[in-house]
């Protein structure tokens, strides 16, 4: 209702194909009007240049706003009576955290190699289409915080490990 | 981690008791990160049984020093309260304590969740958001949210009280004034959409939004520019002043921006920008994608019908970029706003269909050029010099397609019908038509010249060929179907002319061809005209000539009854028609010769004329039975009519649908009607009450005083009165200030017979709630008065 929510947080690369995407509403009920939707925005956006400043588009009833560094391309999706300078906050937290976690090196490599991170920002900042949190330095700082368990600095830490240390936790805490 | 995954995995809470478990012991450990994850993924998978069992971590959790854990419970809070809201709402108290946290965002999620939790009830919000407004709120998100709820609480507010100056609106003015842009803008925002917002109030908001517009940041300046596009549609001159300023805007680099920003400027430009703003454009029209393009077209045809003056610059225009590349849908809109321009401007019209006439020299679509040439065939005739247009229509002829060469020729053989001195030359072009190789064609051109070539009644073939169709298509194409081959040909008489069960309002126009381009007259069908039509399709009440009014329906059955019956009054210059749409609610029953029987003994200037008794009333399909009486003319004859509902009822088997064959007579009493004062007066509104009023002078003017007793408060007695006359407040002055002791209520309205009538009444209240009103009258007639 009143409550400002997003619709979705698509993160692609430069030939428009999914890096790490998170879908709040039900406005794309199949895998295949979610692929639609990342097409149909990316090709509008594709030609303009939204690397000094987040830009701003409207389609299909949805305000989109978005920004690129190299190539990466990040979208915030909100309805289209949303306050768009929300969106445009919740954009700019999300690209800012992503830049601490990769540690400069912002490219897709980067980001697929270091993805359980970049899932774990998105959970971080919108849950359930309600935002959770902005502030950039926060969120990396949670983010870090939750890989901490493990115990190992981030680079060495792939999602298997991750998990396995997680089941190793929870039959531990069962035992007790 | 693992918390994301199993949330992404969201099991049902039996499957995994042991996850379960697990979690809930998170929710008490000490890292704060495991507490506030655990409560968000647990709150997912959850379901009622095992949200008592953790309710009470979950209470401590949101009154819990860490703002994580507590953002964590309020939102996952907000989730529950779709699925269960009783258990969500014995938390209040703790969320209550929550809004005063210092945690900026802890404040945020509580203040969404409380509003959630109390959204029913007006006051508790009311209290919510006084309290607030007062107080500090930290973070930019919670202002947002209760500026937003502010703004609920005006509308809801509004509807009881009007005050000068809405309870709130220094909050949302001051919030104009804050450190964060969302809150600017939101309250700007706000601001602009309160329901009938004034221009006093409005220049804040619009000024900030101004400044938006040359921001460096492109979010920022489509969220004004979208706003003032917004406010343009109803204030477009609290938005001139940003004129310059969107101009620049046109040249934005973000397409959006810019279509933005052209469309307002054209709502709000004045006569002198209009030229500028022409040049702009088209350079600008050559940039963008055809939505937007028809975005534009819109906006440029609404510009035209306001400054008509301009219309050669614009239709020049409209004519140039016709010419250019683009898509069907965008040329419609194109020819669309032409003809409408025709239309309208009168003096438009010939370089209109020159312009039109040139387009379809090489137009690439097929129903373009139909309809193009259907339209030439109606205004072609009319203007001076009809010859000329014959050219461009006669090389249709040669050079198109079958659909189009047949439209040529009926469209030649119109301007032959419709302008004499042409006939002999169009003779011989449609003779040539006899050659062609498509069938229509040759029959098209046959059918004219034996018709228009034949001496004899020529009226009646004009109408014959161009008259439009009075039946309806779906009737004509049913009863085609019914007819079979016998000795007896076709009748087309035969063909009911009724639209059988069908919306007033959806009545379309029947008619071989389609009366205007793309259909649907501009502007929504009124009620007015629907009913007029539909009077009109009716033979015997064909010749009452103008309808003057019709009012609204009144009910004359209870709610639940068995028939549902309610009756237009239609009020021509000297007869009175009523029309009673009645609806069966018993499936078991159809209705056959459902009549009124009228008892007009209360009324002794009418008679009754006609009655026009519906065949059948099947269940739950409204019909329509109309009564018609005579009344002298130009008199507002006032009287009370009893009325009496009879019919045959049929039973009805359910579960086959068919009826019995004989059926009982039966009568249903209905309420009593009234034609009142006020059905002979028409609201309609004049924008400037004091020119009127002086305009018509003190000569037809009456004065009287009236006691009208006591009421329970002012505006009680304001709407009485508006309603007993039935004339159109104007200036907003049927709206009563609360607790105001005294009220001017200005109305105007016309009366049958043409005449204007402008009312001014004062009323006075006073202690025992007793109201006193006087009246003043002036109209064009003395004897109205």
């Amino acid at each position: 209702e009143l409550c400002p929510t997003i619709k979705n947080i698509l993160l692609l690369d430069s030939e428009g194909k999914r890096i790490a995407v998170k879908y709040y509403s039900d406005d794309w009920p199949t895998n295949a009007a979610k692929e639609a939707f990342e097409k149909a925005v990316f090709t509008k956006t594709q030609k303009t240049n939204a690397r000094t400043e987040a830009e701003i588009t409207m389609f299909d009833n949805y305000i989109v706003v978005y920004k690129f560094v190299q190539d990466l391309h990040f979208f915030v999706t909100g309805g289209e009576n949303e306050n768009e300078i929300i969106l445009a906050t919740v954009l700019q937290g999300f690209f800012d955290a992503v830049g601490l976690l990769l540690r400069g090196t912002e490219d897709k490599k980067e980001a697929l190699e270091n993805l359980d991170l970049i899932l774990l920002c998105l959970d971080e900042i919108v849950d359930g289409g309600i935002i959770l949190e902005t502030d950039a330095n926060v969120i990396a700082g949670k983010v870090d915080s939750h890989s901490m368990d493990a115990g190992a600095p981030l680079s060495e830490q792939t999602i298997t490990q991750a998990l396995a240390t997680a089941r190793e936790h929870l039959t531990r805490s069962l035992l007790k | 981690m693992v918390y994301v995954i199993i949330k992404e995995l969201s099991p049902s809470a039996d499957e995994v008791i042991i996850v379960t478990s697990s979690l809930m012991k998170d929710m008490t450990s000490k890292t704060d990160m495991y507490r506030a994850n655990a409560i968000r993924v647990l709150c997912q998978i959850t379901d009622g049984t095992l949200l008592t069992q953790i309710e009470r971590y979950l209470k401590q959790a949101i009154v819990d020093k860490n703002p994580v854990v507590a953002s964590a419970a309020l939102v996952s809070g907000i989730h529950l309260l779709q699925t269960n809201p009783e258990i969500v709402k014995r938390w209040s108290n703790e969320v209550q304590e929550a809004v005063q946290s210092r945690a900026a965002l802890v404040q945020f999620h509580a203040l969404a969740l409380l509003h959630q939790i109390r959204q029913n009830d007006r006051l508790a919000v009311n209290k919510l958001v006084s309290s607030l407004t007062r107080g500090s709120v930290r973070s930019p998100l919670a202002q947002c949210l209760l500026i937003r709820y502010t703004s609920q609480v005006i509308r809801e507010s509004a509807s009881n009280t009007q005050t000068g100056d809405r309870p709130f609106y220094d909050f949302l003015e001051g919030c104009l004034r804050h450190k964060a842009e969302m809150v600017i803008f939101e309250a700007a925002r706000a601001i602009t959409e309160l329901n009938g917002v004034t221009s006093r109030e409005l220049t804040p908001a619009i000024t900030v939004l101004q400044l938006f517009l040359s921001s460096t940041k492109p979010v920022l300046r489509f969220a004004a520019i979208r706003t003032l596009n917004k406010v343009a549609m109803t204030h477009p001159i609290a938005v001139t002043n940003c004129n310059i300023d969107m101009e620049s805007l046109i040249s934005d680099q973000n397409r959006s921006i810019a279509t933005l920003a052209i469309t307002t400027l054209l709502k709000t430009g004045n006569e002198s920008s209009v030229d500028r703003l022409m040049k702009q454009i088209t350079t600008f029209m050559s940039d963008i994608a055809d939505e937007f393009k028809i975005v534009v077209i819109e906006a440029i045809r609404s510009l035209c019908l306001k400054f008509p003056l301009k219309h050669r610059s614009l239709m020049n225009f409209l004519s140039n970029i016709l010419r250019e590349e683009g898509g069907f849908e965008y040329k419609k809109a194109i020819v669309d706003s032409i003809v409408i321009l025709i239309r309208d401007i009168p003096e438009a019209k010939e370089s209109g269909l020159l312009h039109l006439c040139e387009f379809i020299e090489d137009c690439e679509f097929t129903y373009l050029s139909t309809q193009i040439l259907h339209f030439l065939g109606i205004e072609g005739p009319k203007t001076s010099d009809p010859s000329k247009y014959i050219r461009y229509i006669y090389n249709r002829v040669h050079l198109e397609n079958a659909t189009v060469r047949a439209g040529a020729v009926s469209t030649l053989a119109k301007f032959g019908a419709l302008v004499d001195s042409l006939k002999p030359r169009i003779f011989v072009l449609l003779r040539r038509c006899l050659f062609d190789t498509d069938d229509e064609v040759r029959d098209r051109a046959t059918l004219y010249l034996n018709t228009l070539g034949a001496d004899g009644a020529v009226e009646d073939m004009k109408e014959f060929l161009f008259g439009s169709l009075d039946i309806p298509l779906v009737n004509l194409e049913r009863s085609l179907k019914n007819y079979e081959p016998s000795e007896e040909s076709f009748d087309i008489n035969s063909v009911p002319k009724e639209v059988k069960i069908q919306p007033l309002a959806e009545k379309k126009a029947p008619g071989k061809k389609p009366t205007g381009l793309g259909g649907p007259p501009p502007g929504p069908p009124s009620t007015i005209d629907a009913y007029e039509k539909l009077l009109s399709s009716i033979p015997e009440f064909a010749n009452f000539g103008k309808l003057f009014k019709s009012s609204a329906p009144v009910e004359l059955t209870e709610a639940e009854t068995e028939y549902a019956v309610n009756v237009v009054k239609h009020i021509f210059d000297g007869h009175v028609v009523f029309q009673y749409n009645c609806t069966n609610t018993i499936p078991e029953q159809l209705l056959e010769n459902v009549t009124v029987i009228v008892d007009a003994s209360d009324a002794e200037e009418f008679a009754e004329v006609a009655s026009k008794p519906l065949r059948s009333l099947p269940y739950d399909s409204p019909g329509q039975t109309f009564v018609a009486f005579e009344k002298p003319e130009g008199v507002p004859a006032v009287g009370k009519f009893s009325n009496m509902l009879r019919f045959i009822v049929k039973e009805v088997d359910p579960s086959t649908g068919e009826a019995d064959d004989d059926g009982v007579e039966d009568e249903y009493q209905l309420e009593e009607l009234e034609v009142v004062a006020a059905d002979y007066m028409l609201k309609v509104g004049v924008s400037n009450f004091r020119n009127a009023w002086e305009s018509m002078g003190p000569d037809c003017e009456r004065v009287d005083e009236y006691d009208l007793g006591p009421r329970e408060n002012l505006a009680e007695a304001v709407n009485a009165v508006i309603n007993l006359l039935g004339m159109q407040p104007c200036e907003g002055t049927e709206v009563v200030p609360s607790n105001s002791r005294s009220h001017t209520c200005l109305l105007s309205g016309l009366y049958i017979g043409n005449v204007k009538v402008l009312v001014r009444l004062q009323f006075g209240i006073d202690g025992p709630k007793d109201v006193a009103m006087k009246l003043a009258v002036r109209s064009e007639d003395e004897a109205v008065s």
